[in-house]
């Protein structure tokens, strides 16, 4: 197969206005990846599989990950006039890398036994309801695995053609696999009637601390 | 359903896209999980027409885990262990994914014989699993219990040799990264050569039985035909791939481990239906004892661990890489990504089995309730691995 910067420059002139970037994988496995642009990622993925050189008809792994926001800490010497005197500070600055959801896809070629070529999608942030184009249409291989990532990630793929939870119950909110999880004191709690009498139970006792005076002292 | 409410629904159309045989009804039938034909806790919702399936919904996560969530919360090397309960049939090809797939990520080298090993217990896994998985399809096929019994009698004699090598039958945790945890006891060689000696009298005795049987090709021939295309589009790995004429083999393609130095072929189906399916693993059978003989001829003397690995406090560099096996389902792949830290930042598995399935409906289509059984067993699954 090529190097990947050749194909980057491949697609950019086979598909006019779509944006990658190539994301070095500093580790010895040298598994370099390409990021897409959701509005045309698609029409790459189409690209990438049908294209004579490559033929990448395989999808073999779709997995989710989840990239916290995070505050990285470097010093930086500065310049400064101090006292009249130039001097050189050292300074700690606080780079802000704001958080997103990824979608991670290794393509393959059946056809001319090559790969893999790493490709990714991001959404703009980690909030619920987060987009990305769905690759199913373009590998059927991805379908139960997009659908494992909507579930335990949270990401909804648009053009999927049947996006449920997969492998958590229906009734589930939350997204397990995002790295703020916090699970649930029980997990089998289902409502029943006997909660709403509880919850009646308990507006026939008077709050605390108005019993023993402490909502006043801590009112002076 | 009494006579005269049949003639009242005669009248109401099929549903958009089905075409009626019948009366156009559709009656919703809940297959599993507690069905002893689907492989453990697996359901199926199914919509028959009389005995035509016309819808089929796979329904997933009874034995969910969260196996990829506990294995970012442990180290490296804790995820070892539990990658036996994945496909708790195959432990041994599991435990070279994930040790392949860390090896990728630190640039770790493997001694010679540690690869030998692996090759070997590989292989032996494979006869494992594609005995009683035969043993399993024809036990689904109405074949009860006898065939089953005699595959489960050479799977013995293989989870006999584990134990004595690992101490465990079925959930080894027997390879580490860079190398294996423990070389060969005593007279474990002797042993093993007579398994692999005495497994074509088995393999024999069992082809008698099944190829020529009357029942057997009424119920697998022409059933869950799978076209390649739609086996390469769907990342359908392993036997089913290539029950549909597509020669992918990763020992073939990827090369890893020592495979290149082995002569084996890869048998190749042509109708890509159950019974092709089914050959597919007797033939594959055929090839593996080829290479379990060549292996155990070849194997070197030497070191079983890299010593420069540092195993327990094993932190790998920052980076990320996918590392894949065939296993006996297909391809098992592992994508680790490393942070530097004692724990990976991300650990998923790609399991085969799941990824199999996704062409299940379009499998049964047009086929009796009774083919589900087999095109399901036919496709090989193993719970474990497919909910994690």
């Amino acid at each position: 197969m090529e190097a990947l910067d050749e194909i980057k420059v491949r697609i950019e002139a086979a598909i006019p206005g779509a944006r990658l970037e190539i994301i070095p994988n500093p580790g010895p496995a040298n598994q370099s990846s390409l990021l897409l642009d959701h509005a045309h990622a698609s029409t790459v993925a189409r690209f990438l599989r049908d294209d004579p050189a490559l033929r990448l008809d395989y999808c073999s792994n779709v997995t989710g990950v989840d990239w916290l926001e995070r505050t990285v800490k470097k010093k930086v010497k500065v310049k400064k006039v101090v006292e009249g005197e130039e001097k050189e500070l050292e300074e700690t600055r606080e780079e802000i890398f704001s958080g997103y959801l990824e979608a991670v896809y290794h393509l393959y070629s059946m056809a001319h036994k090559h790969g893999p070529l790493v490709v990714r999608l991001r959404t703009r942030d980690r909030a619920e309801g987060a987009h990305l184009p769905s690759l199913t249409p373009v590998w059927r291989s991805a379908e139960f695995q997009e659908r494992e990532i909507y579930d335990l990630y949270g990401i909804h793929f648009d053009g999927h053609p049947d996006l449920r939870r997969i492998l958590m119950w229906d009734e589930f909110t939350d997204h397990p696999m995002r790295k703020d999880y916090r699970e649930p004191d029980d997990y089998e709690y289902e409502p029943t009637p006997h909660d709403d009498v509880l919850e009646k139970a308990k507006q026939h006792y008077v709050p605390r601390p108005a019993q023993d005076g402490t909502a006043n002292i801590a009112a002076q | 359903m009494s006579l005269s409410t049949r003639a009242q629904h005669s009248a109401v159309e099929a549903p958009p896209g089905m075409p009626s045989r019948l009366d156009g009804e559709l009656l919703e039938v809940s297959m599993g999980p507690q069905h002893p034909s689907t492989h453990g806790v697996f359901r199926m919702n199914v919509a028959l027409e009389g005995e035509v399936v016309r819808r089929l919904k796979p329904v997933f996560g009874y034995l969910h885990r969260n196996h990829e969530k506990i294995g970012e919360n442990t180290s490296y090397l804790g995820s070892m262990p539990y990658t036996d309960r994945l496909d708790y049939i195959c432990s041994m090809s599991n435990n070279w994914g994930y040790a392949l797939s860390v090896e990728k990520l630190a640039g770790i080298e493997v001694p010679e014989r540690a690869e030998y090993l692996r090759v070997i217990l590989a292989e032996l896994t494979r006869l494992v699993n594609h005995a009683s998985l035969l043993g399993f399809l024809l036990s689904d096929m109405g074949a009860w219990g006898t065939p089953l019994m005699y595959a489960f009698r050479e799977r013995e004699n293989i989870l006999d040799l584990f134990e004595s090598l690992s101490g465990s039958r079925m959930m080894c945790d027997y390879m580490r990264f860079g190398g294996c945890r423990c070389d060969l006891p005593p007279g474990w060689m002797e042993r093993a050569r007579k398994v692999v000696d005495g497994f074509p009298h088995f393999l024999d005795e069992f082809e008698q039985l099944i190829t020529g049987n009357e029942i057997l090709i009424a119920r697998t021939q022409e059933v869950g035909k799978l076209s390649a295309e739609l086996a390469i589009s769907a990342g359908i790995t392993g036997p089913g791939l290539r029950a549909s004429g597509v020669n992918y083999d990763l020992r073939k393609v990827d090369g890893y481990g020592f495979y290149p130095r082995f002569k084996f072929r890869v048998p190749l189906g042509e109708h890509g239906d159950c019974y092709d399916r089914l050959m597919m693993r007797v033939l594959e059978l055929r090839e593996t004892l080829g290479i379990l003989r060549q292996a155990m001829d070849d194997l070197p003397a030497g070191p079983i661990m890299n010593p420069k690995v540092k195993i327990r406090a094993f932190k790998p560099p920052v980076g990320e890489a996918y590392g894949r096996i065939e296993a006996p389902k297909g391809e098992l792949g592992f994508y680790l990504i490393s942070d530097g830290s004692g724990n990976p930042y991300r650990y998923r598995v790609r399991p085969p089995s799941l990824i199999n399935l996704t062409v299940l409906e379009d499998m049964c289509l047009g086929h009796t309730v009774a083919d589900v059984m087999v095109i399901l067993g036919s496709i090989d699954i193993v719970m474990g691995e497919v909910d994690r």
